[in-house]
């Protein structure tokens, strides 16, 4: 072991550094997208027992799992959407695994979103996280903590008539972050990466449009932000290697400093 | 869901039961039937009252014979007057088989009816020698044809056999699991207008808005419980609650979803449509079957019936709704699987075979369309009446016809017109 792996140990060990759990629990009643109707649904999660110590199987415990790519807290691969369809290893399966370690940049909108389901990242915001914490480094994650995940069922999805009501970022933001920052990818609390009246931006879709059309990535359905620091975090996100896959449901880590 | 609460409906109290008491146990009835005796089945099972008929002279026979015994010749099956005079009648006090004894006294009746023969039938009370009395072919707890016997005009509901041999819904547990059909807000409130005493209402996905959430809740006795069946775990947990309680199910899950085989995601939407409807009766089969069955004779606060609201593009489904109508018909052959475990303990399975209803995904159909109202009174009809194949609606009940008279036409029918 180097002397560099041999320190991370320690630090594990030693409790200097901290592992937290940014993923929700994939289970059944977990909300997922809505799509208009005419639209093709991601499947829920769903968790089929072959057998549990019984007729079917009388030592061993085990289930059948079926969902969607897109389903509780989730990985976006660029060739999700459009914008990013002809680019290289754009699917989970071949993905750079180097992208599947890297530091996170927290971004605190939890005053607003209290106030506002439809509170939007804007530019303004992102100035000023970075007159306090420094500028936004090339090949970070941004992650926009709005305290979301608090949030349970109904209120989580936040459906009325007009569809869902979800905090997100604008599109210069996001267009900025990925542009002018270079960032790895944008992560959220909610369901999408994007606001949920975002259809009605310009572009649609404006977190999925910049994001995935430059081949960076989409993480939603992220919990435990709280616990991160605002820089400095490490993010360990690594999605299942679903053959030519969108997306898929994967447990993000987060090792963070003691201080 | 535990933001629900209500009550049960306080003017439809049931007698509670004694916990000590050994619940009575089902027991088979006698009398297995020949395969002419099941022509009268499938009439009985629709309600429709027919008589094996000679197809030579027209002579009406029963029992129902092999061939006519007046002229040797043929026999069918047709429709005939239900009247009929008690010749005498007497009462079983201490029957010899299990079943009758356990429900003795037991009053039975000679009968000339109109159309000529005679027959022995299950009489009720208000009925004696010498009166006019209205004959209706029912099924018994074993699914088997027989004849009741009864005042014309009168209230049938009032004879413990005719109770014994229909679902009346007064008095008990019911659960409509989903509270998103068009039915189900109608269906609720004929149900509590019908006396019953709990209505339970599963609610799939909670998260997403219910419309109708006041208006259901608004209903008494009635509650939103959270129920998706196409979740193994939300079936169980629901099961855990209320299996042991519910004496009527009425599985109104659906999910109504146009497409040809060669749609954009058609095989994505079937299976989805086969999760709710064919797996998901699987899942509450498996979840409320037993302990239906297990009450099954629990006299008149028993277990009594599962509905199946099904559409009638099971029997045959114009091409743009080839997934919808492969869910349903796999619906209705597990359906017969059901109704065989489920009559171990007398609990009748009914199987309502509508056309298209008012449900918005059905807007690019023909009109007449079933409206929620009319297929809640269909509902309780069946039950009253023990019914267990009811076609609601005139679309269905035409493409029934069509296919009992040639079901080649039909497919080639349905392909053409791409409709009902």
């Amino acid at each position: 072991m180097n002397g560099i792996l041999q320190a991370l140990s320690s630090a594990l060990t030693g409790g200097q550094l901290r592992v937290i759990d940014l993923t929700q629990t994939l289970r059944d009643d977990f909300p997922t997208i809505v799509l208009p109707p005419e639209f093709g649904q991601a499947a829920p999660v769903r968790i089929e027992r072959i057998s549990r110590y019984d007729a079917a199987g009388p030592s061993w415990y085990w289930n059948n799992l079926s969902f969607g790519e897109h389903v509780g807290t989730h990985f976006d691969a660029p060739a999700h959407w459009f914008t990013g369809r002809d680019l290289p290893r754009g699917t989970v399966d071949v993905l750079p695994v180097t992208d599947m370690l890297a530091p996170a940049c927290v971004i605190d909108c939890t005053d607003g979103a209290a106030g506002d389901d439809d509170f939007l990242l804007t530019r303004a915001h992102l100035d000023r996280w970075e007159a306090v914490h420094g500028p936004i480094n090339p090949g970070a994650w941004v992650l926009m903590r709005t305290g979301w995940s608090q949030r349970r069922g109904a209120d989580y999805a936040n459906l009325r008539d007009d569809g869902a009501h979800t905090p997100g970022p604008d599109a210069a933001a996001i267009r900025w972050l990925v542009e002018a920052r270079g960032i790895l990818g944008f992560g959220t609390e909610t369901i999408g990466t994007d606001a949920g009246q975002a259809s009605h931006f310009d572009p649609p879709y404006p977190a999925h449009h910049y994001l995935h059309g430059n081949g960076r990535y989409g993480l939603q359905s992220l919990t435990n932000l709280h616990e991160l620091p605002p820089r400095g975090a490490m993010l360990f996100a690594a999605p299942l290697k679903v053959h030519a896959g969108s997306g898929s449901p994967l447990r993000v880590l987060a090792l963070v400093e003691e201080t | 869901m535990t933001d629900t609460p209500i009550p049960p409906h306080r003017s439809h109290r049931r007698t509670p039961s004694d916990p000590l008491r050994r619940t009575r146990q089902p027991l088979p009835l006698p009398g297995a039937r020949s395969r002419a005796a099941h022509l009268l089945t499938a009439a009985a099972a629709r309600g429709e009252f027919a008589l094996p008929c000679c197809t030579a002279c027209g002579r009406y026979a029963w029992p129902i014979p092999e061939i006519c015994p007046a002229c040797l010749g043929s026999v069918a099956l047709a429709t005939a007057p239900p009247g009929g005079r008690v010749l005498s009648a007497t009462t079983a006090e201490v029957p010899a088989d299990p079943y009758f004894r356990e429900r003795a006294p037991w009053r039975v009746g000679l009968v000339a009816l109109d159309c000529g023969p005679q027959a022995v039938v299950h009489l009720h009370p208000a009925s004696d020698p010498g009166d006019a009395v209205r004959l209706t072919l029912m099924l018994d707890r074993a699914g088997q044809a027989v004849l009741h016997a009864g005042p014309i005009g009168g209230d049938m509901q009032t004879d413990p056999k005719w109770r014994e041999m229909t679902a009346d819904p007064a008095t008990r547990r019911v659960l409509i699991t989903d509270a998103r059909h068009v039915a189900a807000l109608p269906l609720a409130r004929a149900l509590a207008n019908a006396g019953t005493a709990e209505i339970h209402l599963g609610l799939p996905e909670p998260w997403k808005p219910l419309p109708t959430r006041a208006a259901l809740l608004a209903v008494p006795g009635a509650r939103l419980v959270g129920l998706d069946v196409t979740s193994d775990r939300s079936v169980a947990d629901l099961a855990a609650d209320l299996a042991g309680r519910i004496e009527i199910v009425v599985n109104t899950a659906d999910l109504p979803r146009p497409g040809d085989l060669l749609a954009p995601a058609a095989q994505v939407q079937a299976r989805a449509m086969t999760e709710v409807l064919s797996l998901g009766l699987m899942r509450m089969g498996r979840a409320f079957g037993p302990a239906l069955a297990e009450r099954g004779a629990d006299g008149d606060q028993g277990a009594v019936a599962w509905v199946n609201v099904l559409s009638v593009m099971a029997l045959a489904a114009p091409p743009g709704w080839a997934g919808y109508g492969a869910a349903h018909a796999a619906a209705l052959a597990l359906s017969r699987s059901l109704r065989a475990e489920l009559g171990r303990g007398g609990v009748r399975l009914v199987t309502m075979l509508t056309g298209p209803t008012e449900d918005s995904w059905f807007q690019t159909l023909d009109h007449p369309r079933v409206t929620g109202a009319a297929l809640a009174r269909a509902i309780i009809e069946a039950l009253r009446r023990g019914l267990e194949e009811v076609a609601v609606g005139d679309v269905a009940r035409d493409l029934m016809a069509r296919l009992a008279e040639n079901p080649k036409a039909v497919e080639r029918e349905l392909a053409r017109a791409g409709r009902l």
